[in-house]
């Protein structure tokens, strides 16, 4: 019933469970599975101070979906890994609402507890604002 | 060509407008501290971030990019205002124009990637670290009220934000403390008060300093700092741009950019200055993408120069050193205390020597240098272990090099070698190896020929076909009884 799923996943323990449920819900239909990445502007600096080459950036940044990508490509699910750039929350809140999205899967707490206390927590914000139903995994 | 102009200009137009006004409200506040810090009249700080952004907002490689008057080059202008005055700092900032642009001109911009991540992560440290300690005589020991300033103004730039973005909360805290103090009556130090500063507006067109060889001693050194360190924040600034916008520039054509900018700066009574990792990422993440947003940040502030003018004086000291503290924190990398621990033990040594040489120092050129020099050494001596293993199989001896052979890495390779074996045939394996240079090659020479002389068949094995063509060019042993081998 839900075709099209955004999985966000972020490396985190929450959302490789997240794509447990995004993998549950592929097997009774869904058509497309997108794993989407928000490459965080606050992190930029540090990313690229941090990282030899951009080509070595954009493969940690892979890395960081690779248990998920396993995990799908053993069930033999069809998906698709988006990287975006910006402001995490708003970030995923813009891209769900443009696409037309049936479903959004989301781990409840993301990497850095402290970020959550001072910015507040994205799945706080996409719960909120995202159109389409949003299934938040703890 | 002229559609790829247009789409750099006016392809996104409403964000990049609405960008440049937060970038031009948001730079206020530092054009004005980042002069203090040079010991100049805040309106050359003011002037040059105009002039630079709007030039910039031409010529520069990377669009989306905000180049002003920077700490950076503030911290090192430093002496030169302090011994030289005013009009030397001009021709110093022209003179870095000229050499900034011969850098794009011989690609240069593609020398800096041999600058290391552990020196990059040192320079902005190192940076971070001499914006908060150029604070400290301005806070430390005046008054308890000054204390309460800067805590108020750090409360605001922090806690501010998380209600209310639409307008910088640094500009926030320098309007409203400004007006608080100026109608309490709070006995505060000001920006006028400051003694250190030159009260005379900047003269327009050429600095009044001899044109003498003398003139070109005194500026050259600084000039050459100058555009080595803006070269390097730039290109750092647009390589975090790229990945934001997860799009390319032209490096080469922003090393040239960012000459012409300081070169007309300099004629305009502004002081050099780079581009901006802080204000670059604001205007990123207020949609700014195009060269209209670095433009429109540019003339707004001239605008608002004009109207406030006057009342830059009057701001008080407290609110800037807590601005100032507030950008040392930003660009202080936090991430280097993992970096630290989990970094190679060189790169974490190389680090923390950028770190303190700048310190020790208080130019950050120095310890860029120091930095490349360092991990340059400890590249070599990485590169330059080499092993050589031995092994006996009957009569035959069989040597395997495993290494980089050359000149660091020559005594290795003799010394492994046992020279005084007699009447055996010995096998160099070099499967493992690459010969590098002469020095090599000598050393191969000599103790083949060692061997040779004590009636040993030495036979050399596993070269592979570069290594092959240097022993071949450049070797002078008999190769009719060291017989050249490649299996």
């Amino acid at each position: 019933m839900y075709k099209h799923i955004v999985l966000a996943a972020d490396g985190s323990e929450n959302s490789v469970r997240a794509a447990q449920h995004a993998l549950l819900m592929a097997r009774q239909g869904a058509e497309l599975i997108e794993v989407v990445v928000v490459a965080d502007f606050a992190k930029a600096k540090q990313d690229v101070l941090h990282a030899e080459s951009r080509e070595s950036l954009d493969y940690e940044r892979r890395q960081k979906v690779r248990v998920i990508e396993e995990l799908l490509q053993r069930e033999k699910i069809v998906y698709e890994v988006k990287v975006l750039h910006g402001d995490p929350g708003p970030t995923l809140v813009d891209y769900a609402n443009s696409q037309n999205v049936d479903l959004v899967i989301i781990g409840s707490r993301g990497l850095n507890s402290l970020q959550e206390m001072v910015l507040g927590s994205v799945s706080h914000k996409v719960v909120k604002r995202v159109k389409a139903p949003v299934l938040v995994v703890k | 060509m002229i559609a790829k102009l247009k789409q750099e200009w006016f392809g996104n137009v409403r964000a990049d407008i609405l960008a440049g006004i937060v970038v031009a409200l948001a730079l206020i506040p530092e054009a004005i501290a980042f002069s203090i810090i040079a010991g100049v009249d805040p309106m050359v700080g003011l002037y040059a971030s105009f002039s630079i952004a709007v030039i910039i907002a031409f010529v520069g490689g990377r669009s989306g990019m905000i180049s002003a008057a920077t700490g950076a080059m503030a911290l090192l202008m430093v002496p030169l205002v302090r011994d030289y005055g005013l009009d030397y700092l001009l021709a110093a900032t022209i003179l870095t124009g000229i050499i900034q642009i011969l850098f794009g001109v011989f690609k240069v911009a593609k020398v800096m990637r041999f600058v290391p991540r552990a020196v990059m992560i040192g320079f902005v440290n190192a940076l971070a670290i001499l914006i908060f300690m150029a604070q400290v005589p301005h806070f430390l020991g005046i008054s308890t009220m000054t204390y309460v300033f800067v805590a108020i103004t750090l409360a605001i730039v922090y806690i501010l934000p998380r209600f209310f973005t639409a307008i910088p909360a640094p500009l926030i805290a320098i309007v409203a403390l400004t007006a608080l103090v100026i109608f309490s009556g709070i006995e505060l130090r000001t920006v006028g008060d400051l003694g250190n500063i030159s009260q005379t507006l900047p003269s327009f067109f050429i600095p009044d300093v001899p044109y003498t060889f003398e003139t070109l001693q005194i500026i050259f050194p600084y000039a050459l700092a100058l555009s080595i360190v803006g070269l390097l924040e730039s290109l750092l600034t647009a390589q975090i741009v790229d990945v934001m916008t997860d799009t390319g520039s032209d490096k080469n054509k922003e090393s040239r950019g960012q000459g012409i900018a300081n070169f007309v700066t300099g004629f305009f009574g502004g002081m050099a200055g780079c581009a901006m990792i802080g204000q670059s990422v604001i205007n990123v993440k207020s949609g700014g993408r195009g060269r209209l947003s670095t433009f429109v940040a540019g003339a707004l502030l001239m605008f608002l120069i004009i109207v406030v003018g006057d009342l830059v004086v009057q701001i008080p000291m407290p609110v800037l050193v807590g601005i100032m503290i507030m950008v040392s924190i930003g660009t202080f990398d936090w991430g280097s205390f993992t970096y630290l621990k989990k970094a190679p033990r060189t790169d974490a040594i190389v680090m923390v020597a950028t770190v303190g040489i700048v310190v020790i120092t208080h130019d950050l050129s120095k310890g860029v240098f120091a930095g490349v020099l360092l991990s340059a050494i400890f590249f070599v001596a990485k590169i330059s272990k080499l092993q050589v293993e031995k092994a006996l199989s009957g009569e035959d001896i069989h040597y395997s090099v495993r290494g980089q052979l050359f000149f660091a890495s020559v005594e290795d390779f003799v010394a492994g070698i046992d020279l005084t074996e007699r009447e055996r045939t010995i096998y160099i394996d070099f499967t493992e190896s690459h010969v590098w240079d002469d020095s090599a090659v000598g050393a191969i020479d000599k103790v083949v020929m060692k061997l040779r002389q004590n009636q040993n068949e030495v036979v050399l094995k596993g070269l592979n076909a570069s290594s092959r063509k240097i022993v071949e060019k450049l070797a002078i042993y008999d190769q009719a009884s060291a017989k050249l081998s490649t299996h």
